[in-house]
């Protein structure tokens, strides 16, 4: 899933000075699996956002929505018949769901929330780690399913380096080596004569280095 | 062959050895003239670092250049941290171009490390993919992308290997991985466990790496009890027995530089008794007006013409 986490409140206060009336806006998907801007935290932010506005003495109007996803205009859309009641939207999708609202409603001013982290995993109850960096091209087969590019801090590719200590990763203390968990596991699969193969310089052609990709599937297009 | 003075000695059979110069922190040519001069008639290559612990300082390359006018055969470090591989390559003919014979490949330190923690690593290509490079300009005459080199960058090429790091029981099938690849000499991390390096270097040797790579122990000369337990405990993959502390700690605290002397140079002579060590590296990290002392007492002077 998207992992995210919400912005401090004093940032959030300061994007919204301006404005008496705004509609925040969560999403059902990944980002409230991890907590960071389902319902409840829209509550959450909204009651804070409340408090602190009496507190000054400048009272706001806030109207809570959560919609199914924000990164589709189908679901977008039922915000339509309301917004423009709204100086602002401050929106706690991840990264993508805040632009899609900013791009379906082009002259409203459309806030950030939440900074969007990484593709990750929950390790368990309130805690998330990172395993994607969407690099799009996989080599999952031939690291004994751990990611050098997601979970090395230098994303080697035939690691590790001098720094591995103890399992673990120089930059810190708390991050296991990727590679010594890809040891570990060729070792299990029985796969360690993989780790001989040097693999070559990478191809990131696939990765974000050509700008923002596209995914077309044809069969499943209208038009 | 290329001209590179260690490669020639190598062959030759010389036990070689080889030291480290840090740039400054500056544009001041002369502090690198200073460092080289400790140097001179010390050393048959020195080892010009790549803004090591990710700290800024003078490029390796300009560096190498003023320390070749003085006659030194430079090791030109190159990190991956920094360069993609169109910088990478480009510097590598660059270099090539202006006489620098030999390359050591690098990954780089981590940017966490340095004076500029918020900036982005590159790591385009890995220290391994780095060798390959060097190795595929030179023999083949092709670039990364295949475009072919019109003029080869003649280099020796070089890589460092940690024997300390974990996961230990990989570390010399590691070495065979970036001999596979080009590395022709390998300098390792500074050494105070002998019993650990010897264990490696068999695991080295069971693999025939040291017939096809000559192998550089590497030392440090320890300044007192407190550097060789900062050692210790604050620098990653470093391996300092507590029997080496117990030393230096048994030394008043004036003595304890001068103890840590003599730990180095005995190292260096249990170093040359290792099979398939081929030479010596002295990293005295700020410390250069002692490697002369260091090579002398362990019996490394004078060095052969360059």
């Amino acid at each position: 899933m998207i992992v995210g986490n919400r912005k401090p409140l004093e940032e959030i206060q300061e994007m919204i000075k301006p404005y008496k009336k705004i509609l925040i806006l969560g999403c059902r998907e990944c980002i409230t699996v991890c907590a960071a801007g389902g319902e409840r935290e829209v509550a959450v932010l909204a009651s804070e956002l409340k408090l602190s506005r009496t507190k000054e003495g400048r009272e706001i109007e806030i109207k809570e929505f959560t919609l199914e996803r924000q990164c589709d205009y189908e679901y977008i859309d039922q915000i339509k018949p309301f917004v423009d009641e709204y100086e602002a939207v401050v929106s706690m999708a991840c990264g993508a769901g805040i632009q899609y609202t900013a791009e379906r409603f082009p002259q409203k001013i459309v806030l950030p929330a939440i900074n969007t982290t990484f593709l990750g995993v929950t390790l368990e109850q309130g805690v998330w780690s990172e395993r994607c960096q969407g690099c799009g091209d996989c080599v999952l087969h031939l690291t004994g399913g751990i990611c050098p590019v997601a979970r090395c801090a230098k994303s080697l590719f035939n690691g590790p380096c001098g720094g591995s200590s103890n399992g673990k990763c120089e930059v810190n203390k708390d991050t296991d080596c990727a590679w010594q968990l890809i040891v570990d596991r060729l070792k299990t699969l029985g796969q360690l004569d993989r780790y001989e193969d040097i693999i070559p310089a990478k191809d990131w052609k696939p990765s974000r280095e050509g700008g923002p990709r596209v995914r077309i599937r044809e069969d499943l297009r209208l038009d | 062959m290329t001209q590179s003075n260690i490669e020639r000695l190598l062959e030759k059979g010389v036990f070689v050895v080889t030291s480290e110069c840090g740039p400054p922190k500056g544009a001041d040519a002369e502090a690198v003239r200073k460092k080289g001069s400790l140097l001179k008639g010390v050393v048959d290559a020195v080892n010009v670092t790549d803004n090591q612990t990710s700290v800024v300082r003078m490029s390796s390359f300009a560096s190498c250049l003023i320390l070749k006018e003085m006659g030194f055969d430079p090791i030109l470090q190159m990190v991956c941290r920094d360069r993609n591989r169109i910088a990478i390559q480009s510097d590598i003919l660059g270099a090539a171009a202006h006489g620098i014979n030999n390359i050591l490949c690098l990954s780089g330190d981590h940017q966490s490390f340095g004076d500029h923690p918020g900036g982005k690593n590159v790591f385009d290509i890995d220290s391994m993919q780095l060798i390959q490079t060097v190795r595929t300009m030179r023999d083949e005459g092709r670039l990364i992308g295949g475009e072919e080199v019109k003029g080869r960058p003649n280099l020796f090429i070089g890589a460092a290997e940690n024997p300390f790091a974990d996961p230990f029981e990989i570390r010399a099938m590691r070495l065979g991985k970036k001999v596979k690849a080009g590395c022709q000499f390998l300098q390792t991390q500074c050494i105070y466990n002998l019993e650990k390096f010897g264990k490696w270097m068999e695991m080295v040797r069971e693999r025939g790496l040291h017939e096809k790579c000559a192998i550089l122990a590497g030392v440090t000369p320890l300044k007192s009890a407190g550097m060789a337990r900062y050692m210790k405990t604050s620098v990653p993959g470093m391996d300092v027995p507590d029997e080496l502390i117990d030393r230096l700690k048994g030394v008043p605290k004036e003595k304890q530089a001068e103890e840590g002397i003599k730990i180095c140079v005995e190292m260096i002579q249990q170093l040359k008794e290792v099979p398939g060590v081929r030479g010596v590296h002295i990293m005295a990290i700020e410390w250069e007006e002692k490697v002369a002392e260091i090579a002398k007492a362990a019996g490394l002077s004078p060095r052969p013409e360059a």
